[in-house]
């Protein structure tokens, strides 16, 4: 089976602008795959690109195996786009009743009352789109994008603007989604998010896959903390396995542990490393202010 | 969740689209402020025409002094509301496309519609014919109205009726492909100026005509029947305002001539095909621009 998404020296040129330079990049079927990067990276121009919104300059895009763009390849997903807006004049119900026209769905009002359910606004199937919050809205975005169950969902900020809870609804819908075996491209600035529900990472910077993999294998070793009665002790260069001598030999030494916790770089910690910015930087930056102001 | 698709058909697509647009206007009433606005100005025209039969009639509506003024009252009427007809016609098509292409996109409306398998060209015929199914059908119903209004009150009717109402329906398609074609590539209110100039482009390219008429001028004349026909909709208005007196003979022709709607120049089957193939053209240019547009 041809992988869900597959991204081959993707480049794309605005003019002078390189916004891609030759991404690779592929997704398996039923996987969460994170997207993320500073404003600007180019990751809005690469799910663009798979949805056929925008040309690529060279290299190759394809979704379960058509070319990006193809009615065979438009038929293969839903997209929830960063900006986008619904006809405010029209209900949830409305809109919904279009788009499964358009892709020629067979789900008629039982499809749209799940997914209305889904996304937690069942209890609006009447309400004009413009009498919606802008959450709302967003939540009826992901609502029209899994019209039709498509096997591949692109994913533009899609909790942008939600609110802890609505964030919430997201993420188990998410969950749902990869247990059905349905791939997600998350293209989000909330690390957090991408870290608690992606299988894989990719960090773009400056049109360019500068790290990708795992969650776990970004985020680096951070020491061991160990609470003694004197206080916490940090052994920075400590790993996972070094915790037990650690403790036994503390003990050995007469002190009492009270607990022992290994530590881990965050994904925030592996992004601001691969954007090529210290996650201390702007603590840095202010105390060098500081020192300056005085 | 997992369904298998039927997608429809381009044209049933289209057909999806052009729905959907004729929805949003019935229900942004639209379709209300131009009832009301259309009610004024036949009101307004009913008005002006009483009147303008009333001082015909001191004048003498008989053949004695030489001239059947109500003739040429009707005409001239008539001539005026076809005018006032085109123009409507053409503010409701460029507003209802202005924006269609580039504006959508702006706002974030288009994108979610194109991802599905909705082809470009699809999109744009089917904003096409919903534009159209609002604006063509406006300017028959509203020359015909006037036209009824002239009969009722001065007992005045053109002598062809179908190719004129035809023209002004194809005008104002034309003008909405125009609109649509140039929201691809400008922004909304940029769009809307190019189209209204183009508009009186046309239009002065109509003055030209009647002024080469007056002066004989055959060089001028060259300039303005090439401008009509590179601006069909104007070339088809012309053709109308003289088929509603092509029978009209003598010296009530003359005086039709020499009124502010004469000189109109008639055109054949040329002109028909003419602006069928122009329209085919624009739209062929439109997709090919749309297609090439990053979103």
């Amino acid at each position: 089976m041809p992988p869900a998404l597959s991204v081959t020296g993707l480049r794309k040129a605005y003019g002078p602008v390189q916004a891609l330079r030759g991404v690779d990049l592929e997704l398996e079927a039923g996987e969460l795959f994170g997207l993320l990067g500073p404003n600007g990276a180019g990751k809005s121009t690469l799910v663009k690109i798979a949805c056929g919104l925008v040309r690529q300059s060279a290299g190759d895009v394809r979704v379960r195996g058509h070319p990006a763009g193809s009615p065979e390849a438009h038929a293969q997903f839903g997209y929830l786009a960063e900006l986008f807006r619904f006809p405010e004049w029209c209900t949830a119900d409305e809109l919904l009743g279009l788009h499964q026209q358009l892709i020629g769905s067979p789900g008629g009002e039982a499809e749209r009352r799940e997914l209305l359910a889904l996304v937690e606004l069942g209890h609006v199937p009447d309400r004009r789109i413009g009498a919606m919050s802008r959450g709302m809205q967003q939540r009826l975005g992901l609502a029209q994008a899994l019209l039709g169950g498509p096997r591949l969902l692109l994913l533009d900020e899609p909790t942008s603007a939600l609110d802890p809870a609505g964030r919430h609804t997201v993420r188990s819908l998410l969950e749902v989604l990869r247990e059905r075996g349905v791939s997600v491209l998350l293209n989000s600035h909330l690390l957090s998010e991408v870290e608690l529900v992606c299988d894989r990472v990719a960090i773009i910077d400056g049109g360019a896959v500068v790290a990708a993999g795992t969650p776990a294998q970004l985020s680096r070793p951070g020491g061991v903390e160990v609470e003694t009665a004197a206080g916490a002790r940090t052994f920075a260069d400590a790993r996972r396995e070094d915790a037990p001598r650690i403790v036994r030999e503390l003990v050995a030494a007469g002190e009492d542990v009270y607990s022992v916790r290994v530590l881990t770089s965050t994904l925030e910690d592996a992004y601001l490393e691969a954007v090529g910015r210290s996650p201390a930087g702007p603590r840095e930056e202010i105390a060098a202010l500081g020192e300056a102001g005085r | 969740m997992s369904t298998p698709l039927e997608p429809p058909g381009r044209l049933r697509a289209a057909l999806i689209v052009a729905r959907f647009s004729l929805r949003e206007s019935l229900r942004r009433r639209v379709f209300v402020v131009i009832a009301v606005l259309t009610l004024i100005f036949l009101v307004l025209y009913g008005l002006a025409t009483w009147q303008a039969f009333e001082a015909a009639d001191e004048f003498g509506t008989g053949t004695a002094s030489g001239v059947d003024a109500g003739t040429v009252v009707g005409a001239t009427m008539a001539g005026l509301a076809m005018f006032a007809t085109l123009f409507l016609g053409t503010i409701l098509a460029v507003f209802l496309t202005l924006g269609a292409v580039r504006g959508d996109a702006e706002r974030g409306l288009l994108q979610p519609l194109l991802v599905r398998p909705l082809p470009r060209h699809t999109l744009l015929l089917g904003r096409w014919l919903g534009a159209t199914a609002v604006c063509a059908p406006y300017v028959v119903v509203i020359a015909l109205a006037s036209f009824a209004l002239t009969r009722a009150l001065g007992g005045w009717w053109p002598d062809r009726l179908a190719g004129p109402l035809l023209g002004l329906a194809l005008g104002v398609a034309i003008i909405a492909a125009l609109s649509l074609a140039g929201s691809i590539v400008l922004a909304s209110t940029a769009n809307g100026i190019a189209v209204f100039m183009l508009f009186g482009a046309g239009l002065t390219a109509g003055l030209l005509g009647q002024i080469a008429e007056a002066i004989g001028s055959d060089g001028l004349d060259d300039i303005a029947r090439v401008a009509t026909w590179a601006l069909p909709f104007e070339a088809l208005y012309q053709a109308g305002l003289a088929e509603i007196t092509i029978d009209t003979v003598g010296f009530a022709r003359l005086a039709i001539d020499l009124g502010p709607f004469g000189g109109a120049e008639a055109a054949g089957a040329g002109l028909w095909l003419w602006s069928l193939g122009y329209l085919a053209a624009v739209g062929g240019a439109a997709v090919a621009a749309f297609a090439r547009r990053d979103l």
